[in-house]
């Protein structure tokens, strides 16, 4: 059984008097302890492919499954806890609260455990130090960097040791040499501790560092490279 | 260059809750002024209109108050004798003897609640000395008649005061004969009855008070020093007006100071109120000042812009507080006027000038309030503004 | 709890916002507190009375004297155990404007009715030995200076003429509703000066039983009713309440500012709430998505109002309640005993939560309902 599911998925978005078809017919699976790619162009169904999987939307038809547990049937008030504990999310931008310092952000996830507050303590300056700024965790975001503030947002994503870690095109607001920071943290994340990476993208450069790799195009899966690493 | 007010005018539209929030909150402060002072003005008002520049009250040496005071008969006809004291066009002196005594009628609906009303045994000269003083129904009071005139503010506060009703106080039945009118002054809160009816029944052979017109009304310092010279006397004179005004005393005072003191507490909580606004309004139009900064516009006028919208804003709030408080305008209240002990009755006075210093004190508000966000407007480091 | 640390993170995110709305809110409380205790005062006052005491007025109006063969009538009447008697000085020491009150007494029977009264009995003794002596209430040396042993002259309006007194006493009053404001002299020494006995302006009346104290008074008003002075008797208390009413509606003049002043910082408060939540939406969108609840993110954003509101009115309420007492305030006079009630303070909390509670609705609701997804896209 794959970790993710997805089973004949459609979805429309109706915005004003417009339809628009962003699936028709998704099928798809992902395999646990991969780290995969999705490429294509703007407007191709990509963040929402994301989205669907996370549970912050709904197919309009269709199953996803992730982890066993059918997603697309739970309600609001089941998906934020499910969310908690088996996502990890990192958008392009505004990932971190600016009124926390690093430390606090990471640990925004783990508020919603029982955890105490030493053992919270200590899984974030794990988190951190995996990310390499445990240095950095009395920093608040306008003092870090483009790509030390999404590191801290991927150490935010996994101190949960979340079953998903999702990524909507992180480094996109980042130049080469902190792209390929984030990128390699990416990679070691995936092969070293076994995380099922999902990272939306244009990046070329990101797609070379993923174990497979999705073309989106109109909804539709055009192309599915197994890369071999 | 100035900057459009129409650019102000748009930008407040854009955040309209908020905007009408602030104007709000000021509005209340500005309602709760004007209401203050104009309860003060009311007070105030009825005392100074009550007595005239050209009478003279005459007590005895010492007393503060009418209550306070004795005139035994031989005085008054000495001093009605007087070359001061203006004659009538019968040839009468213009001189009023007066009784004046409390007395306490229930109020209506509590009976164990009373109320000191005054009650002043006036000669039939009365009439003609205080001018402004008109019957405005039924008849005067006859001259040897359990008879009273009752002044139309205590009509409808205290039960039994229609014309034709009786009215039982100091253990006799007295006809209600009259309601007069006294031009909104502290007469209209009295029972006026004849003074020879009275004394018997309160206070043995004295009057309280002698109230007469001046025969010359520049002349006032001259009898004041001839009447308290007067070896056959030991009396005061004062002139009628001021010692009414004077009555005013320790109430107007704490009034005035309540009515500083409440709104001034107000207005500073409803200047923070406007200073949050107004920081969030530039915070928001960072982008927008930058432009203006760019283009050529002075930072005086982006600091002068924010200052009118500011100002604009606690200006319709400032009238909208009128309008609030404009209603009250006529309101019948009463208090004790602690000087004399006795019940006064007394309308809310809302003139023009109020009205016109509660929007005055709103824009104030807008003004200090918007200082600070506008400086900062104006102070925008233009080039980190833009990049935002 | 362990989300304070954000809540107040959210707080500081706008340091001059949150202090400047807190800053209102404690002034709205203060005045609040402020107004509301002259109403509890005046109440307060108004049901002040023994109900061992009894006081006779002239019927006809409280201005008029009673003889004082009275007094022994009233005192040979069944179930009454003393009875003193007092009279309205209403004097004027300088030019001064400040107002205090004087009474001449009986002093050995008022005193001792009046154990409110207190003071150390050698000064007690001395007062009661010299007729022309006078004891006074703390808040007079503090105003005057005045020493026990001075010479203090009085102009009398009622009774003219300079009255002066040696003052041999300093009394405390146990209950505030007794003014520390009141010159207390021997009614003898006012007989004597006016060449008369004879008169006094009201008695009071101790009996044994309160339960009869409605009989007694009939009884008395019965004796005097076709005498040449007709008197009125009632409980002290009902005297009192008679005089609270004096001042005017005091109670809807302040209520009607009250409500005006609650509003107000309602309005200030709601506006800073509104505004923080504005300018968080895309935060909001992406605490969501780490997989806080609705209601956890509702429970937030009230929280916030909630430190606002509370902060404000502790600081509002405290100052108010520590202010007055500093000073000593009583209203001129008109307000002894001016002190906040337990009652006013729960008030002030109640308002505090309402402030929460309406200022954080309508953005905690917001908050809780936004939808993840259109925020997102607005984030990005």
């Amino acid at each position: 059984m794959a970790l993710v599911e997805i089973r004949d998925v459609h979805k429309i978005f109706q915005r004003d008097t417009e339809r628009i078809e962003v699936f028709t017919g998704l099928t798809l699976d992902v395999a646990e302890g991969s780290f995969t790619a999705l490429m294509g162009p703007s407007g191709s169904g990509k963040s929402t492919l994301l989205n669907l999987l996370a549970g912050l939307d709904r197919p309009t038809s269709g199953i996803v499954r992730v982890a066993g547990s059918e997603v697309s049937a739970m309600t609001a008030a089941q998906l934020a806890p499910w969310r908690a504990r088996h996502v990890g999310f990192v958008f392009q931008q505004l990932n971190l609260l600016p009124v926390l310092t690093a430390f606090q952000n990471v640990e925004l996830p783990l508020l919603l455990t029982r955890l105490s507050k030493r053992e919270r303590e200590e899984r974030v300056r794990i988190a951190l130090g995996v990310v390499g700024l445990e240095d950095r965790m009395r920093h608040y975001p306008r003092q870090l960097s483009g790509g030390q503030e999404q590191r801290v947002a991927i150490a935010r994503a996994i101190v949960g040791d979340p079953t998903l870690v999702l990524l909507d095109e992180p480094t996109g607001q980042l130049d080469a040499k902190s792209s390929r920071e984030v990128l390699a943290l990416l990679a070691r994340l995936n092969s070293e501790f076994k995380k099922t990476i999902m990272i939306v993208t244009h990046d070329p450069h990101a797609a070379e560092q993923a174990t497979t790799v999705l073309h989106l195009e109109k909804g539709t899966l055009i192309e599915k490279e197994a890369v071999a690493r | 260059m100035k900057i459009p007010l129409i650019y102000n005018a748009r930008s407040v539209l854009q955040r309209p809750v908020s905007t009408a929030f602030t104007a709000l909150g000021i509005a209340l402060v500005v309602a709760v002024f004007i209401g203050m002072l104009a309860l003060g003005n009311g007070l105030r008002a009825a005392l100074a209109r009550t007595g005239s520049d050209g009478n003279v009250l005459v007590l005895r040496r010492g007393a503060d108050s009418e209550l306070a005071s004795g005139i035994a008969r031989d005085a008054v006809s000495i001093l009605a004798a007087s070359p001061h004291v203006a004659t009538g066009p019968d040839g009468r002196p213009l001189v009023s003897p007066e009784v004046y005594v409390l007395v306490p009628l229930p109020r209506p609906g509590d009976s164990s609640a009373v109320a000191n009303v005054v009650a002043r045994g006036v000669s039939d000269q009365a009439w003609n000395v205080r001018a402004n003083v008109q019957v405005i129904a039924g008849k005067r009071p006859r001259s040897g008649r359990s008879e009273v005139c009752v002044g139309q503010k205590l009509i409808g506060r205290f039960d039994h005061l229609g014309v034709g009703e009786t009215l039982r106080f100091a253990g006799r039945d007295w006809t209600v004969v009259c309601h007069f009118s006294a031009g909104g002054s502290a007469f209209e809160s009295e029972i006026w009855g004849e003074n020879e009816q009275f004394m018997p029944v309160f206070r043995g052979q004295v009057f309280q008070s002698v109230t007469f017109r001046l025969r010359d009304p520049a002349a006032f310092d001259e009898a004041k020093r001839t009447l308290e010279s007067d070896q056959r006397l030991t009396v005061n004179a004062h002139r009628e007006s001021t010692f009414y005004a004077e009555q005013v005393g320790i109430l107007g005072v704490m009034l005035r100071v309540l009515a500083f003191g409440i709104t001034g507490i107000m207005a500073v909580g409803a200047i923070f109120g406007a200073v949050n606004t107004m920081y969030a309004a530039v915070s928001s139009r960072t982008p927008e000042i930058a432009v203006l900064l760019t283009l050529g516009f002075h930072p005086r006028s982006v600091l002068a812009s924010f200052l009118v919208e500011s100002a604009l804003i606690a200006a319709v709030g400032g009238v909208l507080g009128a309008l609030l408080a404009l209603p009250i305008n006529g309101i019948v209240t009463s208090t004790t006027n602690w000087s004399s002990f006795s019940e006064i009755a007394f309308s809310f006075r809302v003139t023009p000038g109020l009205l016109a210093s509660g929007v005055a004190f709103a824009i104030v508000m807008g003004v200090v309030g918007g200082f600070f966000p506008a400086r900062r407007a104006a102070k925008l480091p233009v080039i980190q503004a833009l990049r935002a | 709890m362990k989300y304070l640390p954000l809540v107040l993170a959210n707080l500081g995110r706008h340091k001059i916002r949150t202090v400047l709305t807190i800053a209102s809110v404690t002034l709205a409380l203060f005045l609040f507190a402020s107004l509301r205790t002259v109403v509890t005062t005046l109440h307060a006052n108004a049901q002040f009375g023994s109900a061992r005491r009894l006081v006779t007025l002239n019927a006809t109006g409280l201005v008029f004297v009673l003889p004082m063969a009275y007094a022994n009538k009233i005192r040979a009447l069944p179930g009454v155990e003393s009875v003193s008697w007092a009279n309205w000085f209403g004097g004027h020491y300088g030019d001064t404007k400040q107002f205090f009150a004087q009474f001449a007494v009986d002093a050995e029977s008022y005193l001792a009715m009046y154990p409110e009264i207190s003071l150390p009995e050698d000064q007690k003794q001395a007062f009661l030995h010299e007729r022309t002596a006078a004891i006074i209430g703390k808040r007079l040396v503090d105003r005057y200076g005045w020493q026990v042993g001075q010479n203090v002259t009085l102009q009398g309006t009622i009774f003219p003429g300079d009255w002066t007194f040696t003052i041999r006493g300093v009394y405390t009053p146990t209950a505030p509703q007794i003014g520390d404001d009141v010159l207390l002299f021997h009614h003898e020494y006012l007989d004597e000066r006016l060449g008369h006995a004879g008169i006094a302006g009201w008695f009071i009346v101790q009996i044994r039983d309160p339960g009869a104290a409605a009989a007694i008074a009939k009884a008395i008003d019965d004796q005097f009713r076709n005498s040449s002075a007709a008197t009125k008797t009632g409980t002290e208390q009902a005297f009192q309440a008679g005089f609270a009413t004096m001042l005017g509606n005091v109670s809807l003049l302040m209520g009607t500012i009250g409500t005006a002043v609650v509003f107000a910082i309602l309005l200030v408060t709601a506006n800073a709430m509104m505004m923080s939540a504005r300018e968080r939406t895309g935060e909001v969108a992406v605490m969501k998505t780490i997989g806080f609840s609705d209601r956890t993110l509702f429970g937030l954003v009230i929280s916030e109002a909630g430190v606002i509101a509370g902060a404000g009115a502790l600081l509002g309420l405290g100052a108010a309640k520590a202010f007055y007492r500093a000073i000593n305030f009583n209203g001129f006079g008109f307000l002894p005993g001016f002190d906040i009630t337990t009652g006013t303070l729960v008030m002030g909390g109640g308002i505090a939560l309402l402030l929460m509670l309406a200022s954080g609705l309508v953005p905690a609701a917001r908050a809780a309902r936004l939808p993840i997804v259109q925020a997102l896209r607005r984030v990005e």
